[in-house]
């Protein structure tokens, strides 16, 4: 049988982001870049918010950051055309087309919980909270693939010391925008809408531990959880919760969805752990996108320096 | 007969066909290994349920030369599932055999899915009209009834293997269930029949047909 192997491609090579763009945002972009020359920029500004924050916006001074790989990065297509993104299908091709039309603005974001200043937040506002950073991270899926993504954004420690963590507070919770007029996957009772992810606080507070409102130097495309999402490298992808408008500090563990849906496969830690199978399947290999053959899974994912202390002297065979 | 079964021979081709264009003209999508798997996987699950389609069609609207057209779906099926299994010990596991054991030991959706595949392999050998002569029709039918155990444990390695979402498996697993359950209606129902005079062996002529 012909199988093509995916030849490696020199950025120089790869098709511009323009053509990648739906239509109608190019239009729309196009649109605004005219009316910027022709009128000074008045026009632009009279945009609503939410036209200028639509995927494939460029964002503007974006640090480097210490954190990332160097590694190749995933081309921007599959990133962006192979999405486990239920609220919206259960096939990986589906959210790029059924997320198109999502609204992202008005978007805000609640605080809540063991905290001394509960807040809601206006996301625009948030994404002003410090400057953004690209951050170059591996993102394993528990299925066995993983992508390198260069996600823009900066640290969610930023975010939470905003409203002041009581000292009784243990855990930070996560919900994911519960709206099935806009997101057909949340009308299947396939898995417990919202959607439910949780961290420790210390791991919440980790510097790794990531905001995200962009990727690739742009907006967060719909389908890989504009306008919002968290990102947390050395666990697997499910963890790091899309699309969020609540954020509530607990002093109990939260129950997150996929744990509550099938207790004896994904743990509330679920860290990138070659030596812990999933019981269907083995996490020692994963297949990169884009690679022929599958590479050895790194414990942490690869970031064991900077996150194996939190874990030290804890089962990680139990506490999967 | 003959112009219709290479019209549906090269028709049995086209999911491959169709593989061979999207891997040459890059549209395999971002997994293509992945993509191929579960195309693969689908077509097999599909001639299987062809294949037992023939019987029940065949018999519900008396078209008898059906039966003739049933080999090549089976072989198709076993073609399909032999081209699902070279991709798993291929690209999945690089014909790491230690690796393989330890999965078809391990992976219940694996032991199934294997289970599926080693039993189509003497369908597949004693499919020739040499090896039905040789073996009898009677010993023939009663070996290719494998083909039942072979489709359940298919869809039960679909079932296995999903994360959530049951929909797909479910589908197939309704078709194999209706096509199943024809015939165990089919078994069951001159058996009844024939039981009941037994019951009543002095009134047996006031038993009434149907």
């Amino acid at each position: 049988m012909l199988i093509k192997k995916p030849a490696d491609i020199a950025s120089s090579e790869i098709t511009p982001r323009g053509l990648y763009l739906s239509r109608r945002a190019f239009l729309r972009g196009a649109a605004i870049a005219g009316a910027t020359t022709l009128g000074g920029g008045l026009l632009g500004k009279l945009a609503s918010p939410w036209e200028q924050a639509s995927a494939g916006t460029k964002i503007d001074g974006i640090q480097k950051s210490n954190f990332s790989t160097n590694e190749k990065i995933t081309p921007y297509k599959d990133v962006t055309h192979y999405n486990n993104y239920y609220e919206f299908s259960t096939d990986k091709e589906g959210p790029a087309g059924l997320a198109k039309n999502f609204r992202t603005r008005p978007w805000t974001v609640k605080i809540e919980g063991l905290v001394s200043k509960k807040k809601t937040l206006d996301v625009d506002s948030i994404m002003k909270l410090a400057s953004p950073e690209e951050r170059i991270y591996r993102h394993r899926c528990v299925e066995g693939w993983s992508i390198v993504v260069p996600w823009v954004g900066f640290s969610l420690s930023t975010l939470l010391k905003q409203v002041e963590p009581l000292g009784k507070a243990k855990f930070v919770e996560f919900t994911t925008v519960y709206d099935p007029s806009q997101m057909p996957g949340q009308r299947e009772r396939v898995l417990e809408w919202p959607y439910v992810e949780g961290l420790r606080l210390d791991e919440a507070m980790h510097p790794l531990t990531f905001l995200c409102f962009g990727m690739y130097g742009e907006v967060l495309p719909n389908q890989d959880g504009a306008p919002l999402r968290l990102v947390v490298p050395w666990k697997y992808g499910f963890k790091s919760a899309k699309a969020i408008v609540k954020i509530a500090f607990t002093e109990k563990q939260p129950i997150n969805t996929w744990n509550k849906a099938t207790p004896n496969e994904y743990g509330f830690y679920s860290n990138v752990n070659p030596n812990v199978d999933h019981p269907r399947w083995s996490q020692a290999r994963e297949r990169r996108l884009g690679e022929f053959s599958k590479r050895p899974t790194l414990m942490f994912n690869g970031y064991g320096d900077q996150v194996a202390s939190l874990y030290s002297g804890m089962d990680l065979k139990r506490y999967f | 007969m003959r112009w219709l079964k290479i019209v549906i021979f090269l028709a049995c081709l086209g999911p491959l066909i169709r593989l061979a264009w999207k891997a040459y003209s890059g549209g395999l999508g971002a997994n293509p290994i992945e993509f191929i798997t579960h195309s693969t996987g689908d077509w097999t699950l599909i001639f299987l349920c062809v294949t037992l389609g023939v019987t029940p069609l065949r018999r519900l609207t008396k078209q008898y030369w059906l039966i003739r057209l049933r080999r090549m779906f089976g072989l198709f099926a076993f073609f399909y599932a032999a081209l699902h299994f070279t991709t798993y010990i291929w690209l999945d596991k690089f014909f790491d055999l230690h690796e393989m054991i330890k999965d078809v030991s391990k992976r219940p959706f694996i032991t199934a899915g294997f289970t599926a595949f080693l039993l189509l392999v003497p369908l597949a050998v004693t499919s020739s009209s040499g090896w039905i002569r040789r073996l009898g029709g009677k010993r023939w039918n009663l070996l290719h009834r494998l083909i039942y155990v072979s489709a359940i444990a298919a869809v039960i390695h679909y079932l296995w293997l999903v994360k959530a979402d049951l929909t797909k498996p479910l589908r197939y697993a309704a078709v194999v269930g209706v096509l199943l359950g024809y015939r165990i209606l089919a078994w069951s129902v001159p058996l009844i029949r024939s039981k009941k005079p037994a019951l009543f062996p002095g009134k047996r002529a006031e038993v009434p047909e149907g």
